[in-house]
């Protein structure tokens, strides 16, 4: 049962030897040329001229900004932040729900069976997502310049991007909670001659009403943040405030918008969790 | 039958359910209030007729052969910078996840968390922002704020991977006298690298949007491009961009679903 | 070989569970460098928990432990690291990632000498699959040295674990339950892999088995456990069926088997059961 001792085993070949050299060595050839592009230079971080700018910047920081003007500016931006949020999330929804309902394969009253109009309806479905899609491709920062190119700087360019990007996002996740919730109820109202919009109110919407506005506040503290990055390009609240203090290098500024900023993220997460909780 | 109709007879309305829905109608009427935008002008007759114009001349996008040389390279570029962020987060989150996990004692643990969390809620704009001005405006920025944002998230998703993964294997390679590198290597990692993999791959999708994003503070790739083009009023050049933007994230996010979707080879 | 084996003593010791539970109870013993024994006994007798504590996994809340003249408690973290390196531990459940290949599984038992670049490196490309394949083919698994474990059966894997102790060329070895999810052929050749390590190498070996044809046939020493105590400690010829049946009643009068064909019914005496060990005098 013990091995041979006379004969010594020759070296055996590994077949994952070859794949992995040869992965290794792609990932180089490719590695480098993406270095090069992305002009990585960890030395420049270190240049002094750089760094003295930096620690300027990072000294103005402390004490934080405390006068009374600019302490109004800061509360008006806050509540023009969460503002934004709000009515773009709302915007969103109503963007959202028709086109959910009209994607969702829970409400399709033509794969029962299946019925006549499949192919039809098939087509439409498809048209529907892939609008959801498109809706959601762009990064909502990337709409809120254009808004702003299209409409002048202020929140009502911010409250459109979000009204597109989230509703391609709201739409998509509507779309497959209503899909896997309670399907077998509503399909039961359709067979019954059911109108889909009643089928939805009716079967769907009470099992998956939870889930639905749970994702939509999930998202809302989402919008608060990506508010703020918006306001970098001119779309208002605490963002454009914030770009403002960061152009004249005004560090005590900026690290009060930071602080509130900090503050109203975790407020934000604090309400949404509260409010995921009620609904629970 | 008698006591479920009794208790539907006695069941009370949701009160909270109501309450709460009031108050999102009420938040939502008092937001458009303050911000007092005057829709009416907005999509007036007059405003949309502009708003036509303007977006007439976004068509038809400028294709010409010099400028789409511009773009592919801005879009390789937006690449490039999302894939090196990517990669430099995921080697810092996993280093980082270490101490998170638990491993290095209690005061390890919360440290490592408060970065994680401080380098996770500062958006990757204001990164870039502060990057540009501690290396200079140009993607390096750019790189540098997503790598920071990313290493937040990835990294508290790895420490909570740690933390799930059963410690048995690790602790019989211990008490067979493996050193704690080598035991963790061969025991705990293979356990948790696919889907490690899948968070950076999911990861690298949402930061493809996020480098061309980026650009508007100056951190080079499509979105500097696209600042600068919109900010001059050139619109058909700025269709081109958009388009390869788009163009850009769909194949990225095919390529991410493709590699998570086959079955990862196996650890070792 | 056998001036590299330790000797293994137990002395006294105890172990209480965090929950109260008493798993060991005063549990004396010894044996010299080169020897092996096989511990039986019913569910829930400590036979897993003596096997931890000899392998310092667990360290007894009473009593005394010394291998090779040295108690590994008592060792800097560095000693006891390469103590425990001679020490292979063949689980009955082998603690494997499913996603590891059977090569690198089988190759961690020499994680305890290599460097840690070298560990790090054999991730990459394995050091030394040949070794793998010996030790593999020792088990009749060797065909699927370079398969990933999650694609072998329960038997399977714990072959695999057993191999990962007959590479680590150990000087104590200790099998908790090492074949018991394997068919009768199998487990007869899996126990005798590691009686091989035994006679042939001078290793220290001490096997915990459910069933008891196969440690009657293949070990020349018993120890019956109850209760987290010995019940007897003696040479196989002296083990009577009597014993075997107190030992196992709770478990109903037929006493577990694993083996085939091992009984030599040509030679029975009144209550002492001869049995045929191939390989063994």
């Amino acid at each position: 049962m013990s091995a041979a001792a006379e004969t010594l085993p020759a070296p055996l070949r590994d077949p994952a030897a070859r794949g992995r050299l040869g992965a290794l060595v792609v990932a180089i050839v490719v590695l480098w040329p993406l270095l090069a592009l992305a002009e990585f230079k960890p030395w420049r971080l270190l240049d002094p001229g750089g760094l003295q700018v930096m620690a300027n910047f990072l000294a103005g920081f402390l004490p934080p900004s405390t006068a009374p003007d600019f302490l109004a500016l800061l509360a008006k931006a806050t509540v023009e932040t969460l503002a934004i949020a709000t009515a773009g999330i709302a915007l969103a929804f109503v963007v959202a729900v028709p086109l959910a309902v009209v994607a969702t394969r829970s409400l399709a009253v033509s794969r029962i069976g299946p019925g006549p109009g499949r192919a039809a309806g098939t087509a439409v479905r498809t048209a529907a997502r892939a609008v959801l899609t498109l809706l959601r491709a762009i990064p909502e920062v990337v709409w809120a310049l254009v808004f702003v190119r299209a409409l002048g700087l202020g929140p009502g360019a911010g409250v459109l991007a979000l009204a597109v990007t989230y509703g391609g996002m709201l739409g998509k996740v509507y779309t497959e909670i209503l899909e896997s919730g309670d399907t077998r109820s509503a399909r039961a109202l359709l067979e019954a001659g059911s109108p889909r919009v009643a089928a939805l109110f009716y079967a769907l919407v009470p099992s998956t009403a939870q889930e639905l506005a749970s994702y939509t506040v999930y998202r809302w503290e989402c919008a608060v943040r990506a508010s703020v990055v918006m306001g970098f390009v001119g779309a208002g609240g605490l963002g454009q405030l914030m770009d403002q203090s960061m152009k004249m290098l005004n560090g005590g500024e900026a690290s009060s918008i930071l602080l509130t900023f900090l503050a109203l993220v975790i407020i934000a997460d604090a309400l949404s969790a509260v409010i995921r909780r009620v609904l629970a | 039958m008698s006591s479920d109709m009794a208790t539907i007879a006695r069941e009370r309305p949701c009160w909270s359910c109501v309450a709460l829905a009031v108050g999102v109608v009420a938040a939502v009427a008092a937001s458009f209030a303050y911000l007092a935008v005057d829709w009416k002008q907005l999509f007036g007759a007059e405003s949309m007729r502009l708003m036509a114009k303007f977006v007439a001349e976004f068509f038809p996008p400028d294709l010409s052969p010099a400028f789409l040389a511009k773009a592919t390279w801005g879009a390789l570029q937006t690449f490039a910078v999302a894939a090196i962020g990517t990669l430099l987060a995921a080697v810092a989150g996993g280093v980082l996840a270490l101490p998170a996990s638990g491993r290095f004692g209690l005061a390890a643990q919360l440290a490592s968390r408060l970065v994680l969390n401080f380098l996770r809620s500062v958006p990757e704009l204001v990164w870039a922002a502060l990057m540009v001005i501690a290396a200079g405006l140009g993607p390096f920025a750019g790189t540098l704020a997503l790598a920071l944002h990313t290493t937040g998230v990835l990294g508290r998703l790895y420490a909570e991977s740690l933390e799930n993964a059963p410690r048995a294997p690790e602790q019989a390679l211990r008490d067979s006298g493996s050193g704690r590198v080598a035991a963790f290597a061969y025991a705990t990692l293979p356990l948790v690298v696919a889907q490690g993999i899948a968070y950076a791959l999911y990861r690298l999708e949402m930061n493809i949007r996020m480098a061309a994003v980026l650009g508007f503070v100056g951190a080079g790739g499509l979105g500097q491009l696209l600042y600068f083009h919109l900010s001059i009023f050139q619109q058909p050049q700025a269709a081109t961009l958009l388009i390869a933007m788009f163009v850009l994230v769909f194949a990225v996010d095919s390529l991410s679903a493709f590699v998570r979707g086959r079955m990862l080879p196996a650890h070792a | 070989m056998s001036e590299l084996a330790h000797d293994v003593r137990l002395v006294s010791a105890s172990l209480v569970h965090p929950n109260g539970h008493r798993a060991l109870r005063a549990v004396s013993l010894a044996l010299g460098a080169g020897e092996r024994v096989a511990v039986i006994g019913p569910s829930g007798a400590g036979k897993t928990t003596l096997v931890r504590v000899l392998a310092t996994s667990l360290k007894p809340s009473g009593g005394g432990l010394a291998i090779g003249g040295v108690d590994p408690w008592q060792l800097g973290v560095a000693a006891l690291r390469r103590l425990r390196a001679t020490i292979g531990v063949v689980h009955q459940s082998p603690p494997i990632p499913p996603r590891l290949r059977v090569v690198t599984a089988v190759l961690a038992g020499r994680l305890g000498t290599w460097p840690a670049w070298r560990s790090l490196a054999s991730l990459f490309v394995p050091r030394d699959a040949a070794a793998a394949r010996t030790a593999l083919d020792r088990l009749d698994l060797g065909e699927r040295v370079f398969d990933r474990c999650d694609r072998l059966s329960g038997g399977q894997l714990q072959r695999v674990g057993i191999a990962r102790v007959l590479c680590q060329q150990a000087n104590v070895i200790l099998a908790d339950e090492p074949v018991s999810a394997l068919d009768p052929a199998l487990a007869d050749l899996s126990v005798g892999a590691l009686v091989a390590e035994n006679e042939t190498r001078g290793a220290t070996l001490v096997a915990s088995l459910h069933a008891v044809d196969l440690a009657l046939k293949w070990f020349p020493r018993i120890v019956g456990m109850k209760d987290g105590e010995i019940v007897f400690d003696r040479p196989t010829a002296a083990v009577t069926s009597a014993m075997l049946h107190e030992l196992y009643a709770t478990e109903g009068r037929v006493l577990p088997q694993q083996g085939v064909d091992v009984v030599d019914r040509s030679v029975r005496r009144a209550n002492v059961v001869v049995l045929k060990r191939p390989g063994c005098q």
